[in-house]
């Protein structure tokens, strides 16, 4: 399982004020692999998510992206630099249609401040935005304003809007947030199919949906590494085993 | 009534990819339905000075309290240009212009990052301090007497001069360049950079996270806005042949807020609507009273209350046309 690194973690710490909440984490994410962080509430998945993602600025040691420092660079570099994520709470242009929600973030790889020729005039993007959307299931929705989808769909709006910046590296914290069954199968069925293409890093509070289609898992708990491998070494860890007994019983939290 | 909403949005929707066009016909006759040219004239450079404030406030969501400063620069940038340096209008016009621009990129680079109330306070607090400055400085601007000798008497058109104190002549002088205007800012609003304003406006976190510098864009349309202004106070200076001090005033911030905002932010015809209905009320209802603000003030409060889009914006939405 080892292969080139794309992001790695050197050394990570967060302090919110007097509160610890990343803790020397360091951890290497491979290319083309599906790597899934877990831990029970509170271990800090969120704030590693942030500080990866770049929307917080680590108190200690640094985010390596393709080989380049990228600790304390600012989003927008960020996602040019081909990082784009989702976010756990819904994130999207509420007023704009599905398509130009994904419309808009495609034109950020071609015009930022083109301010004479119309916008329609870009070649490509309505296409490649029908695509994509096509892609994650809302081909038939693409003139809904994005506040006037189901939760599911604003779920997978948000993908496809991640997706048309062509992430090399794709963030996605806790997706399945506040989905039905159904509309979480389909999510983790699509993540499993982008997953084929490009770098996927999946936060994810619920094990069980993570431990058949990850290539790596990394358990996160009181802010630090516990545990680090593929998901049948992550079954067999008996501090795994552990942590999650404390929040119910082995089977519920899909360690059987 | 159902009958005349369906008539009408269709009207709107026809209007839509023509709406340069359609209201710079509706300008053309437009001086006919107000009682006085001079008070159409006012409504143009104003509702000119609403609209390059909407890019800011209604297009990109910042609700600025300086924007007098564009206004005023644009003035005095042009009355200077003409009154101490006798240049021709075109240039001083453009002197105003620049100079407003100018003050933009030096305001919106110290304010931008700020957010909300602090945003408006920055901005309040700088264009404060432009007032000042101008107020001050009286061999230059005329201290608080205001600028006077801005004086413009006739436009060279070819082998013809017009007449600039004629009211019509001025009229049209000025609609010629609200229409150059309107037309620039329509591109602007459809281009790739008015979306990316749109998605700003929508959520700044998604837009960064999508790779735009959303502080740059943010500059880019504070400094655009300051161009807009800046014409309209140049014509503003044109048109009254003095630059009162007023015009850097913070009151004419507040008033260019409550014009946009009565006729309709984001709206691309709201800003005329707004100031040729403040100014019919301070126009008419001051024959009456001099309280006239009461009047304009309780119309400001029922509109924020009860129809936040405006005039123009809750019309556009009753006909099923949001803005």
């Amino acid at each position: 399982m080892s292969g080139e690194t794309i992001l790695s973690a050197d050394g990570v710490g967060k302090t919110f004020g007097a509160f610890r909440a990343l803790r020397d984490v360091s951890v290497a994410f491979p290319r083309g692999r599906l790597t899934s962080i877990i831990g029970p509430n509170g271990a800090g998945k969120s704030t590693f998510f942030n500080v990866i993602s770049g929307a917080l600025l680590p108190s200690e040691g640094r985010v390596v992206f393709e080989g380049r420092d990228i600790t304390g660079l600012s989003q927008h570099l960020l996602a040019r630099l081909g990082i784009a994520k989702s976010y756990q709470i819904t994130s999207l242009f509420p007023q704009l249609t599905a398509l130009e929600n994904v419309r808009i973030a495609a034109q950020a790889l071609v015009s930022r401040f083109g301010m004479w020729r119309p916008r329609s005039a870009l070649p490509g993007l309505v296409d490649e935005a029908t695509a994509l959307l096509d892609g994650v299931g809302l081909g038939r929705r693409l003139g809904v304003p994005a506040a006037g989808l189901a939760h599911g769909e604003q779920r997978a709006l948000e993908i496809a809007v991640a997706l048309a910046s062509r992430p090399r590296l794709l963030l996605l914290d806790e997706p399945t947030a506040g989905m039905s069954p159904e509309e979480t199968r389909s999510i983790m069925e699509l993540i499993v199919r982008l997953a084929t293409e490009r770098t996927v890093v999946l936060v994810e509070h619920k094990m069980k949906l993570v431990m058949n289609i990850s290539d790596r898992v990394v358990v996160l708990h009181h802010g630090e590494v516990l545990a680090e491998g593929t998901p049948d070494e992550i079954r067999a860890n008996d501090e795994v085993k552990r942590v999650y007994l404390g929040q119910g019983r082995p089977a519920a939290a899909g360690l059987r | 009534m159902s009958a005349l909403r369906t008539a009408l949005g269709r009207v709107v929707a026809l209007c839509g990819p023509h709406r340069v066009a359609v209201m710079i016909v509706f300008f053309v006759v437009f001086p006919w339905l107000m009682p006085y040219k001079a008070l159409a004239i006012n409504v143009l450079i104003l509702g000119l000075f609403a609209v390059g404030f909407n890019i800011v406030f209604g297009y990109t969501g910042l609700l600025s309290f300086g924007h007098a400063a564009f206004f005023g620069l644009g003035a005095y940038g042009c009355g200077i240009a003409i009154a101490r340096y006798g240049l021709p209008w075109p240039l001083a016009l453009g002197a105003g212009v620049l100079l407003a621009g100018v003050g933009a990129v030096l305001i919106g680079g110290l304010s931008i990052r700020r957010r909300g109330i602090y945003f408006a306070m920055v901005t309040l607090a700088l264009a404060q301090l432009v007032y000042y400055i101008f107020y001050q400085a009286e061999p230059i601007t005329g201290g608080e007497n205001g600028l006077r000798g801005v004086d413009v008497r006739t436009i060279a058109l070819g082998p013809v001069a017009l007449d600039f104190l004629a009211p019509t002549v001025k009229y049209y002088f000025v609609l010629v360049f609200v229409s150059l205007a309107l037309w620039c800012l329509s591109r602007v609003l459809e281009s790739p950079f008015g979306a990316v304003l749109e998605a700003i406006r929508e959520n700044e976190t998604r837009a960064r996270a999508c790779g735009f510098d959303v502080d740059g864009t943010k500059l880019a349309a504070f400094v655009l806005s300051g161009l807009f202004c800046g014409l309209a106070g140049g014509l503003k200076a044109m048109h009254l042949s003095i630059v009162p001090t007023e015009v850097l005033h913070y009151q004419t911030s507040g008033l260019v807020v409550i014009m946009a905002l009565l006729g309709g932010m984001g709206t691309f015809f709201g800003p005329f609507v707004g100031a040729a209905v403040f100014l019919l009320i301070e126009d008419q209802v001051s024959l009456v009273t001099a309280q006239w603000q009461l009047v304009a003030g309780s119309l400001f409060m029922v509109f924020v209350l009860f129809f936040p889009n405006g005039i123009w914006g809750s019309l556009l939405q009753w006909v099923g046309r949001a803005p």
